[in-house]
């Protein structure tokens, strides 16, 4: 059913978990539906020096995640933000039609992290003028 | 070390039940319905098969029809009584925690224009027999309820529900495929008018089931042809199937721990932190297990449990292809995204308490990485 690189990133998922230094996180999805994301990322110079997540979810959810870090680590955040949910799919060699629509979220997961980033700054922008 | 503890979708064929059906694929193949000797041969093995089968569920020989599996049996029933019974009435009653053969039955009979009356159940799964007997009205033609449920192996009280049926002149018909060789059954004492069973998940072959029609029962045939079965299941009858179907009954009846097994599953997991057992404490199928883990989903557990050789089920969603969690565990009143979380393992009495503990051993250590993973576990 699963692609073998769905597989390997489900199975070995890289920066898993919530890293110790971050400045925005983005979460998406929704527990009724099964599938739950938070993204975090660290910036620096704005680029993405770290980036880690937390998942609840089938094993796309999870693989998803997972590409999705990988595929943003080391990117400024206009490249960043313009990874899509076909992105990464291509990048896992496809998923299951089924599973395009409900756990593909990772893509979202990191635009919502890198717009609540840049929110952040915003503020605190305004509050140094 | 591959583990096989998916016994409730099917079985390994016991290797004596093959051996007893290999010379009816070899030399005596011929047609039940041939006066030859080749025919009449296989017709002997067929109606031997067929004695022991009634006597094992306390019914006539006659009562019994053999059919191509629990769907096939399902569908006979109910479409059969819905349409011998058309004039008398339309209205039928079921559960909401029925297999899809028996649901989509009645689905489909809505649309022609009969009534269903989807009972509730409790969160252990069970029917109120009170609720029962109230939706019985003058039109009601046939009340359908599972013997034992399997998802969460919740057996319902049979001989209570085929009482009221009985008093109230109403046929009960109960798909018993799960229960069948795993607990009690006797069609006389329960009042049952009509059951289903599949040789398949009780390490019998598969593509054989059967249906008794208590005598005097009216069904109007689905499947038209040679009139094989007193007309009811048309088609040539699979002997080394039923020859099979037979054997593996008989053989149902030998000692086994799937009952120790199965409570030793329901302990060790139960400490596991923020699990849930789903179904019947006590009264529940003997090798059925139904837990959920929270904050966790259920086909990933099954995919990491299927890398290290252990075969189980889920309710979840995110494995059907409707993307909605289980019907059953939506009926028992679990949140979808508890239900999400749901594993079935199901025993066999070939299963080994060596093969208990390698899978306690491993879902202990998957549940605990994947709840690492997971926003919800540290923030709970």
């Amino acid at each position: 059913m699963y692609s073998k690189k769905v597989m390997e990133h489900f199975t070995h998922p890289r920066n898993m978990g919530k890293p110790k230094e971050y400045d925005a996180v983005g979460k998406v999805g929704n527990p009724v539906c099964g599938d739950v994301m938070y993204i975090y990322i660290k910036v620096k110079e704005n680029r993405i020096v770290d980036i880690g997540f937390e998942t609840m979810g089938c094993a796309a959810a999870i693989a998803t995640s997972s590409m999705v870090t990988e595929l943003a680590k080391g990117k400024t955040l206009e490249e960043a933000m313009k990874i899509t949910r076909d992105d990464v799919a291509e990048s896992l060699e496809g998923l299951p039609p089924i599973k395009m629509h409900c756990s593909n979220l990772a893509a979202d997961g990191l635009r919502a992290a890198i717009m609540n980033y840049k929110k952040k700054r915003e503020k605190e922008q305004d509050k140094t003028t | 070390m591959r583990v096989y503890l998916d016994n409730g979708a099917t079985t390994k064929t016991d290797p004596r039940v093959v051996q007893e059906m290999m010379p009816y694929f070899t030399e005596m193949y011929g047609n039940t319905a041939s006066l030859h000797s080749f025919g009449q041969e296989a017709k002997e093995a067929v109606e031997k098969a067929r004695g022991f089968i009634a006597s094992f569920i306390n019914a006539q020989p006659d009562e019994i029809v053999f059919t191509s599996g629990g769907t096939e049996s399902d569908n006979i029933a109910i479409q059969g009584v819905a349409r011998a019974l058309s004039t008398k009435g339309k209205h039928i009653i079921t559960s909401k925690i029925e297999h899809p053969a028996v649901l989509e039955v009645c689905k489909h009979l809505e649309k022609e224009g009969y009534e269903v009356t989807y009972l509730n159940v409790d969160k252990h799964g069970l029917v109120n027999l009170e609720q029962l007997e109230k939706s019985i009205r003058k039109d009601t033609i046939l009340v359908s309820i599972m013997f034992a449920n399997n998802e969460i192996g919740t057996i319902q009280p049979i001989k209570d529900i085929g009482e009221i049926c009985r008093k109230h002149g109403v046929y009960f018909h109960t798909d018993a495929v799960q229960a069948l060789g795993k607990v009690p059954v006797d069609v006389k004492e329960m009042k049952i008018d009509l059951l289903s069973g599949s040789a398949h998940k009780i390490h019998g072959p598969k593509g054989v089931g059967l249906l008794y029609v208590r005598k005097g029962v009216k069904l109007a045939p689905i499947i038209l042809g040679g009139g094989h079965e007193q007309g009811l299941r048309s088609g040539t009858t699979n002997t080394p199937g039923i020859v099979g179907f037979a054997k593996a009954l008989e053989l149902s009846k030998e000692p086994n721990n799937m009952l120790e097994l199965r409570d030793r599953i329901i302990n060790e997991l139960l400490k596991i932190p923020e699990t849930i057992l789903n179904g019947h404490p006590t009264q529940r199928l003997p090798n059925n297990v139904n837990v959920c883990f929270k904050y966790i989903e259920g086909e990933a557990i099954l995919l990491h449990l299927d890398q290290a050789g252990i075969a189980v089920s889920t309710g979840s969603a995110c494995s059907s292809l409707k993307l909605q969690p289980s019907h059953v565990l939506t009926a028992i009143g679990l949140p979808p995204e508890i239900a999400h979380g749901s594993i079935r393992i199901t025993l066999s009495k070939f299963t080994t308490e060596q093969e208990v503990d390698y899978f306690i051993n491993n879902i202990k250590r998957i549940v605990h990485n994947l709840r690492e993973l997971s926003p919800f576990w540290k923030n709970r």
